[in-house]
């Protein structure tokens, strides 16, 4: 591999993390408040509200149902409003984000519904509000979920990210289409399956590490 | 009170002194459907004492008991907490109130992803109280309970008797004026059942702690509770101090939850029953209070001579009372000795059932 070459996958590899990192985060900070939201309002929740539940839901779906080839186009004038421009790493990061938050949120919902109830019954015994429960029960107690979900949201924020070579965002994926696949680079392509090979491998094995030691239910 | 025992000194629930309520229900009415739940529920817990409810599942017990601490609303009828009525009080009222009432699980609900110390001390963080406080909090319920060792464990390591402990230190941690217990007892097994009991008993004891308790088992009544309730199909069908329900229970789902824990009249002895004559007759004989601390049955055998057997029974002492069952086989060719042997003991405040003959002694 000539070093203009390696240079261009270090250059990727960097692009690939930082937005698999951003949209990672940005995932986390609206989905698990919309996971919540998910459980709270709905039938039994602690702030049930089917008619919230039901929008939140339907928009949720929304989002999730669109391939993400599609929503990385269709979001090009919201992404030109939020970063000032359509192309490049940072305008990719604004529909990944928006593509990963309603997958994450799922994925805690999935989690915060399992808490049992009776700790839920037991905190608003104690005289806790809402707030307490969320804070002291919902969250802590389905953190593990949590976290192994968000694990999982940032291995397949990994895969999306190939797709937004299409507008110009660069990475592992765009890289590996544009040398190794249309310029017969073969050397490119298998540097970067071994590259994702190790991003992947190193962020479940960095999940499961931390999840084995949040949990506690024995 | 009861009129075949009248009631003596030694009576634990002395009915003319009437220290405070800090729970009086009044005709308490909720429905899920059209099955109700409740249907109709006045009660009262005095200051101090132990009051336990008992029903089959499906009763209305843990309708009753989410009642008092606002989890469940009535439909109709009033709950007062220490005076105060909070039946329709909002969540946001309902939250200092509820830190004023403790409550105890069958599952126990303790958090798993919290240590013991911060799962006692919880309640305190609630109530915004600092750090340093409630671990001095939790520190001495801790030891009440007898876990202080187990401070730094987390949930999942505990037996199931040491995590009711540690649900018990919890409910305890905001010094509450009433201890609502849950089938607490219902997910252990006997021997750690006895050793949550006496726990209560203590608390009860050394913190004169009201508790409120529900259970579908008579032993969890007979071992702590100063007064019972019955519950059934959503009403209270008998309600007593313990030890007089139990010498003399009036409802049939009262005599057949009792029957788990009193003499029975052993199966090989009763499939031989029949109603016609016999050579023995087979009494039964329920003795409470004077009848059963007194030397009843040598009396019998000087008032009425001629033999008598003793078959099956026993003196089981609730709240310091003698109750007992005693099951005798008395001679039966003789119609005028069982008359006789049935006064003598009628005279005697005895309840006496002729159940049936036996062909052959037994």
């Amino acid at each position: 591999m000539s070093p203009i070459l390696f240079e261009l996958l270090l250059r990727s590899i960097w692009e690939t993390i930082l937005m698999t990192g951003a949209s990672g985060f940005i995932s986390l900070v609206f989905g698990l408040p919309l996971g919540l939201a998910l459980v709270a309002t709905d039938r039994g929740g602690i702030a049930e509200s089917l008619g919230v539940n039901r929008v939140l839901g339907a928009v949720v779906n929304g989002f999730r149902s669109v391939p993400f080839i599609i929503l990385l186009v269709a979001l090009i004038p919201v992404t030109r409003l939020i970063v000032g421009t359509s192309i490049g790493t940072w305008a990719a990061i604004v529909p990944l984000s928006i593509a990963a938050t309603p997958y994450y949120a799922r994925v805690a919902e999935v989690s915060l519904r399992e808490v049992d109830h009776g700790l839920i019954e037991a905190a608003r015994a104690m005289g806790g509000n809402r707030w307490t429960i969320i804070r002291e029960v919902l969250v802590p107690e389905a953190l593990p979920g949590i976290v192994a979900g968000f694990t999982v949201t940032l291995v397949t924020l990994i895969g999306a990210s190939a797709m937004a070579g299409a507008i110009g965002a660069g990475g592992l994926g765009d890289l590996a289409i544009r040398y190794g696949y249309q310029r017969f680079e073969t050397s490119v392509m298998i540097a970067v399956v071994i590259v994702l090979i190790i991003l992947v491998c190193g962020i479940q094995w960095a999940g499961d590490r931390l999840v084995a030691r949040l949990d506690r239910r024995g | 009170m009861n009129q075949h025992f009248p009631a003596t000194a030694e009576i634990p629930v002395d009915t003319t002194e009437r220290p405070e309520e800090v729970v009086r229900l009044t005709a308490l009415k909720r429905r899920f459907g059209v099955t109700p739940a409740l249907d109709g529920v006045s009660l009262t817990v005095r200051k101090g004492e132990i009051l336990g409810i008992i029903g089959r599942s499906g009763a209305g017990k843990s309708t009753l008991i989410r009642c008092l601490n606002g989890l469940e609303r009535p439909d109709s009828g009033q709950v007062f907490i220490e005076g105060r009525e909070i039946s329709r009080l909002g969540e946001h009222e309902l939250q200092p109130l509820r830190r004023r009432i403790g409550m105890i699980f069958q599952h126990f609900n303790l958090l798993s992803a919290k240590t013991v110390e911060d799962n006692v001390a919880l309640p305190l963080k609630i109530e915004g109280r600092p750090r340093a406080e409630r671990l001095a909090r939790a520190a001495e319920l801790l030891e009440l309970v007898g876990l202080s060792e187990k401070a730094k464990a987390y949930p999942a390591s505990l037996s199931g008797g040491q995590k009711q402990r540690v649900g018990i230190a919890r409910a305890l941690a905001a010094r509450p004026a009433l201890l609502l217990s849950d089938e607490a007892t219902s997910a252990l097994d006997p021997e750690t059942t006895r050793s949550i009991l006496a726990l209560l008993k203590d608390i009860n004891r050394q913190l004169g702690l009201t508790i409120l308790l529900i259970t579908h088992e008579m032993e969890v009544i007979r071992s702590i509770a100063d007064r019972v309730a019955v519950i059934d199909a959503g009403r209270i069908v008998e309600e007593g101090p313990v030890w007089s329900v139990f010498a003399d229970p009036k409802s049939a789902i009262t005599q057949s939850l009792l029957g788990a824990i009193r003499p029975q009249l052993p199966a090989e002895i009763a499939s031989r029953l029949t109603h016609g004559a016999g050579t023995e007759a087979i009494l039964k004989i329920d003795v409470a209070g004077e009848a059963a601390r007194g030397p009843l049955l040598s009396d019998l055998a000087a008032a009425v001579p001629g033999s008598f057997r003793l078959v099956h029974g026993g003196i089981d002492h609730v709240q310091r009372q003698p109750v007992g069952t005693l099951f005798l086989a008395v001679p039966g060719n003789d119609a005028n000795h069982l008359t006789r042997v049935i006064a003598f003991l009628k005279a005697r405040e005895a309840r006496v059932e002729v159940l049936g003959h036996v062909a052959n002694p037994v």
